[in-house]
């Protein structure tokens, strides 16, 4: 039987009381709890107290504001995946959600809670990263803002600090964007064994804007960023896609693992960048001309 | 250290003092009794304990009994209603959608919730639903053939007496 070790739980009423109770040392946010609380079974993490934030409904939102995607960070998957705003600019979201584990976690796992965890293998990751959002995070003097793409320094360690709380996350909305995710697994509802997210801004034909990321391949921050420069002016046509689908593979660092030796990831890489950016660049055509 | 806990499950108030450690999923079987969420993998893969935390299925081992203070819990004994089966139960009965019975209970809950939102739902969409929860007999077809058979019947049930 594996139960967490002692902890002390404290309910949040309101940001500024959830703030308050972060700043004490050794205390974890607690919102879906599906990768906290295993990791608390095996003592992989031990807090000293939980603060749970499932109350502060001024964090579940999703909206469009002006030129902004903006996603409370209590947003639930399955929110994500209904949101209709969220799907017509950002059909890459659609895509991510529908393969994060399960319907049933889904339901109740955030969107939050995915980005703080900073698992390498964690698919809203790569898909933000491609998007280049930000993260809004609130802070006992206010508030501050980091690019998605620093906001992880490493594996299950993010920028967030002690008294500090991720608020929510902005997407940059961008005329004539489209945007897809690819992702294999085992099976349905497992992790990645690799994946592949594209954002594509075109303008006559031209990338006038370039985003890739990759989940679980040792990309650093998420995000393929040579094959992005290769992209950045060029035609998007498949030899195009294909170089810069090479460029990716060859690029991340994966780690030879229970899901695969790394030359297979490699190949995944190449394979599942390619037709990312093919879908995204049909949808961003499909945007522009509708 | 305890803390002072109350919730309504299947209807029916409980307060318990409890430790903040506690999972739901124990708290349900080991201190109110009911037994008929099981528990399973311990780590949000199989379903097993599936119950609802308000109108929505949850994966109770994952979830510490505080976090559903105050809130409505309903296990797969509160789908029975008045002492007559749900229809998804009745399906499970009449397609064998049980061999062993240990998936069951979390089966049962999430097929309640996916014919509240799709009354009529394909093989496709049933098979999406319950992806999220293992059945190690493989008894999967027959998990599927019992919610058609409760969602072919679900009208029926609703409109009897």
């Amino acid at each position: 039987m594996q139960v967490p070790a002692h902890v002390e739980y404290e309910r949040a009423v309101s940001v500024e009381h959830a703030l308050s109770l972060l700043g004490r040392p050794e205390t974890r946010v607690v919102a879906g709890g599906h990768s906290l609380i295993p990791m608390m079974k095996l003592r992989l993490a031990q807090p000293e107290l939980l603060v749970d934030i499932n109350g502060l409904a001024e964090l579940a939102f999703i909206a469009k504001d002006g030129d902004q995607l903006r996603i409370g960070a209590l947003a639930r998957h399955a929110d994500l995946l209904d949101s209709k705003v969220a799907g017509q600019h950002f059909p890459i979201f659609h895509d991510a959600e529908r393969v994060v584990a399960d319907p049933i976690v889904r339901l109740w796992g955030t969107v939050g809670g995915s980005l703080c965890q900073a698992d390498p293998s964690e698919d809203l990751s790569a898909a933000f990263a491609a998007a280049r959002a930000t993260a809004v995070i609130k802070t006992p003097d206010g508030e501050r803002t980091v690019p998605v793409r620093e906001f992880h320094l490493g594996p299950y360690e993010t920028v967030v600090g002690r008294g500090e709380l991720l608020a929510e996350v902005r997407v940059p909305i961008r005329p004539g964007t489209g945007s897809a995710y690819e992702k294999v697994s085992r099976r349905v509802g497992d992790w990645s064994i690799a994946a592949a997210g594209a954002v594509l801004q075109l303008q006559d034909g031209i990338m006038k804007q370039a985003g890739i990321g990759l989940t679980a391949v040792g990309a650093e921050h998420f995000v393929a960023a040579e094959a992005e420069d290769y992209l950045r002016g060029r035609a998007a046509d498949h030899d195009t896609f294909t170089r810069a689908a090479d460029i990716a593979a060859e690029h991340c660092h994966p780690a030879a693992d229970q899901r695969g030796p790394e030359d297979y990831k490699r190949h995944l890489v190449a394979e599942l960048t390619l037709r990312a950016l093919h879908r995204a660049a049909k949808r961003a055509t499909a945007e522009s001309t509708a | 250290m305890t803390i002072r806990i109350a919730m309504t499950v299947n209807g029916t108030e409980y307060a318990r003092d409890v430790e903040p450690r506690l999972l739901l999923i124990h708290f349900l079987r080991d201190e109110l009794g009911l037994t008929g969420s099981h528990w399973g993998c311990d780590t949000s893969n199989c379903g097993s304990c599936v119950v609802w935390l308000d109108a929505k299925p949850v994966k109770s081992c994952t979830l510490l009994a505080a976090m559903a203070d105050g809130h409505a819990v309903r296990t797969v004994e509160g789908l029975e209603q008045d002492g007559k089966l749900d229809p998804v139960q009745q399906g499970f009965i009449e397609c064998h959608g049980l061999q062993c019975g240990f998936c069951t209970p979390g089966m049962m809950m999430t097929a309640r919730w996916l014919l509240d939102h799709h009354p009529d739902p394909d093989e496709a969409q049933i098979r999406e639903a319950i992806s999220g929860q293992i059945c190690r007999c493989t008894g999967y077809e027959n998990i599927v053939r019992s919610i058609r058979w409760a969602a072919e019947h679900n009208a029926e049930h609703k409109e009897q007496p």
